[in-house]
């Protein structure tokens, strides 16, 4: 290989094997200081470019006398000659792609299968490395942010990512949420799906808070109007924030099934008999069984539970659940126009629904709507798609669902049960993935998290949260350091499906007016190229 | 390159593969410790760092005696006893660091020795500049057997190298992180080293 490399050369490979990375000893003039793990680093082996991630520095000396009578540091002179020489620093670097040379010439960036031969020389990676990597800014690909301490633009493969479910994490205040928001722009604009957010915080539909500066910030429907619907559980709360909302979310007593309290056994303190007798009470009562069961006296229950070997007790622990359900404000007896036939008429036009839950942040609420919505959602793409299968038809446009407090949904207790776990394990096969956004992965089933496709991780700390990230993925213990790392705002890490490598990065910015314009210009070229084309025709 | 002849500093009269001795003509006018000088012809001139300088008498059997009781200065001793002059003689030697052979350097032993009798010249800038463009000579240093701490010699040897650079600092810097990689695995050394060679 013979390339220009126009970025400086760090040092020369010493040792190292495919499995545990690549040992680098720094030359004298590159400094340790100057370089941190996250970091992209190209490799000019004898045949093949290679490209791996930065993951553990460290200092070395070449004579122990060296650490046990150290020289004269304010000796300009001794400092020099020693730095890169007895004392030296070396970088440990994880090799991923091979992205010049052999068959990549011809078939784009591969995955490594050997390393480097001895003393080839380390760089920097350029931004044409990355760029090759990871593609530009086009119709398909949406600009995420800059690689830690590069210029380039760290470009996603929407349609590829939402093929998949994804997830996003991150300690408290690690910005999560600026990340997402900004994730779900692009999946707006570049994927071809229709995103459905459970806004739990009132953070994605009309306008969000930064948490430093306390200023507001844009959020969908503000910046893409047309395209997106905002749909409100608590219709005065958005009336008070002063939000346009297009539609207020009613849920009957007669939409809750027995499966949405079997969901809330936790929350709800429900007994596993108790559980059991609401699906009992389904099957006898029929489809008014919740208000039916509410209403019973202690005189009816003799009568109405014959033969359902109900104990009173069990029934006593229902109703006190089904009384802190439906105290909930946006319950009612009847509903006449169900929320999930509108929430799916605007899907179905490929319009973006947020549904915020403005007051009703108990968990309980979020559960039990996320939940019984999305089942309806889930058993009508079912059936479009089997029908768009079987009739060799157009399917369903992709959906993402997008959920916070993911653990809730999907820990290991109810992962099986809810419509999550399902969606997590199978639905990609019916145009339906999950945006998963959690503080606490290692509550999520591990099932489902290995079926993540691509993941991005703000700053995580808890040992059992980082293992649980990072389960399955290639060069592990490398990735942890990395990981471990990161600042603890506006950095994240991203692995699996959609990237070709993991990578750190910035992302991108999002709360300025320049910002604001960034997107929605996007937005405009690619419509105005639409336009043109279709002029053109 | 300098077109003054280059000053002669003796002449051989002990010679080896690895080293050579020369007396020099005037007593006491020897070549510093650690010069780098040079003998041969265009054919094949052979580099040489002065390692050991000695003045004594020269029959082996006459030692020289206090001279000095009724004279008032050093100088005056000279003066008094011009015979001196003849009777003690100045002698150098050199260890061997490499040849020029044609036009290329090399720091390796040249093929023979020196001859005896043939003339000793001091290096030019130039001509230093030209050998110690690679560090290779080093090597010979640290690896002789010398009757002198070779730390002193390698020490000494830098610095009057270092002369012939306009930029000596970065000239002992490169020199320095050479060293340290070839002495590796001896940090005493290296380190008693870099302190006699700092300036």
């Amino acid at each position: 290989m013979n390339q220009d490399n126009k970025e400086p050369k760090l040092g020369i490979i010493v040792a190292g094997s495919l499995n545990k990375g690549i040992e680098v000893k720094l030359d004298g003039s590159a400094s340790v200081e100057d370089v941190a793990v996250g970091r992209y680093v190209a490799i000019e082996g004898r045949r093949h470019r290679f490209l791996g991630m930065l993951t553990d520095v460290s200092l070395g000396v070449t004579d122990p006398h060296l650490t046990l009578t150290p020289p004269d540091t304010n000796d300009p002179f001794i400092t020099e000659v020693l730095s890169g020489t007895s004392a030296y620093g070396t970088l440990h670097i994880t090799p991923y792609l091979i992205i010049g040379g052999g068959a990549s010439i011809i078939e784009g960036p591969q995955p490594v299968k050997t390393v480097p031969s001895h003393f080839s020389p380390v760089y920097l990676a350029s931004d044409n490395d990355i760029e090759l990597v990871f593609g530009k800014e086009d119709k398909d690909r949406f600009w995420i942010g800059n690689p830690l301490d590069m210029e380039t633009k760290l470009c996603l493969n929407l349609p590829e990512l939402v093929k998949r479910s994804n997830g996003i994490f991150g300690k408290s205040g690690t910005g999560k949420t600026f990340l997402t928001r900004m994730l779900l722009i692009g999946i707006l604009q570049k994927s071809q799906a229709v995103n459905l957010i459970f806004d739990m915080h009132n953070e994605y539909g009309w306008e969000g808070t930064s948490e430093g500066s306390k200023r507001k910030v844009k959020a969908l429907k503000q910046l893409f109007q047309s395209k997106v619907a905002v749909f409100t559980l608590d219709e005065e709360n958005s009336r008070h924030r002063r939000v346009s909302t297009d539609f207020t979310v009613k849920i009957g007593f007669d939409e809750i099934t027995a499966e949405d309290i079997s969901i809330l056994r936790v929350t709800l303190n429900l007994t596993d008999l108790a559980v059991e007798a609401a699906y009992q009470l389904q099957r006898r009562l029929g489809r008014s069984w919740l208000r039916q069961t509410l209403e019973l006296s202690d005189e009816d229950i003799e009568d109405k539970l014959e033969g359902l070997n109900i104990h009173t007790s069990s029934l006593q622990s229902l109703k006190r659940g089904l009384n802190t359900i439906s105290r909930l404000p946006f319950m009612q007896p009847h509903v006449d126009t169900p929320a999930v036939n509108e929430l799916i008429s605007y899907l179905d036009r490929g319009i973006n629904v947020v549904l915020e839950f403005g007051r009703y942040k108990d968990i309980t609420a979020y559960i039990l709507v996320a939940n019984l919505l999305t089942r309806r959602i889930y058993d009508r793409y079912r059936d479009l798609t089997e029908k768009a299968m079987a009739e060799n038809t157009q399917p369903p446009i992709p959906l993402v669902i997008t959920i916070e407090e993911a653990h809730k949904f999907l820990n290991p207790e109810i992962a099986s049960q809810t419509i999550f776990g399902t969606i997590a394990r199978e639905m990609r096969k019916y145009n339906v993935t999950l945006l998963v956004i959690d503080q606490r992965p290692s509550g999520i089933d591990s099932e489902v998290m290995s079926q993540i496709g691509t993941k991005i991780t703000c700053l995580l700390d808890n040992e059992r949260d980082i293992d649980s990230v990072l389960s399955g993925v290639f060069g592990k213990g490398e990735l942890k350091s990395v990981l471990a790392k990161l600042a603890t705002k506006q950095q994240a890490l991203i692995f699996g499906h959609a990237v070709p490598m993991p990578v750190a990065f910035q992302p991108r910015e999002y709360g300025s007016a320049e910002s604001y314009r960034s997107f929605t210009d996007d937005a405009g070229s690619a419509e105005q190229a639409a336009k043109d084309i279709e002029e053109l025709w | 390159m300098s077109t003054e002849a280059p000053q002669r500093a003796g002449e051989i009269i002990a010679t080896s593969t690895t080293d050579f001795t020369a007396q020099c003509y005037e007593l006491y006018q020897l070549p510093p410790l650690g010069s780098p000088v040079k003998n041969g012809d265009a054919e094949l001139e052979i580099y040489a760092i002065v390692y050991n300088a000695t003045t004594s008498s020269i029959e082996p059997g006459r030692h020289p005696i206090a001279r000095g009781k009724d004279e008032t200065s050093e100088e005056a001793i000279y003066h008094s006893n011009p015979q001196l002059e003849k009777l003690l003689r100045s002698e150098f030697s050199a260890l061997v660091v490499g040849h020029k052979a044609g036009d290329k350097v090399h720091h390796y032993l040249p093929p023979k020795p020196a001859r005896i009798h043939s003339f000793v010249h001091l290096c030019s800038p130039q001509e230093i500049r030209d050998f110690s463009q690679s560090l290779g000579f080093l090597d010979i240093i640290i690896n002789s057997q010398l009757p002198i701490p070779r730390d002193e010699l390698i020490a000494a040897c830098l610095r009057q190298i270092s002369r012939a650079y306009e930029d000596a600092d970065s000239f002992l810097v490169l020199v320095g992180k050479r060293l340290a990689a070839l002495l590796s695995d001896n940090f005493s050394q290296l380190s008693a080293i870099l302190e006699r060679i700092k300036q």
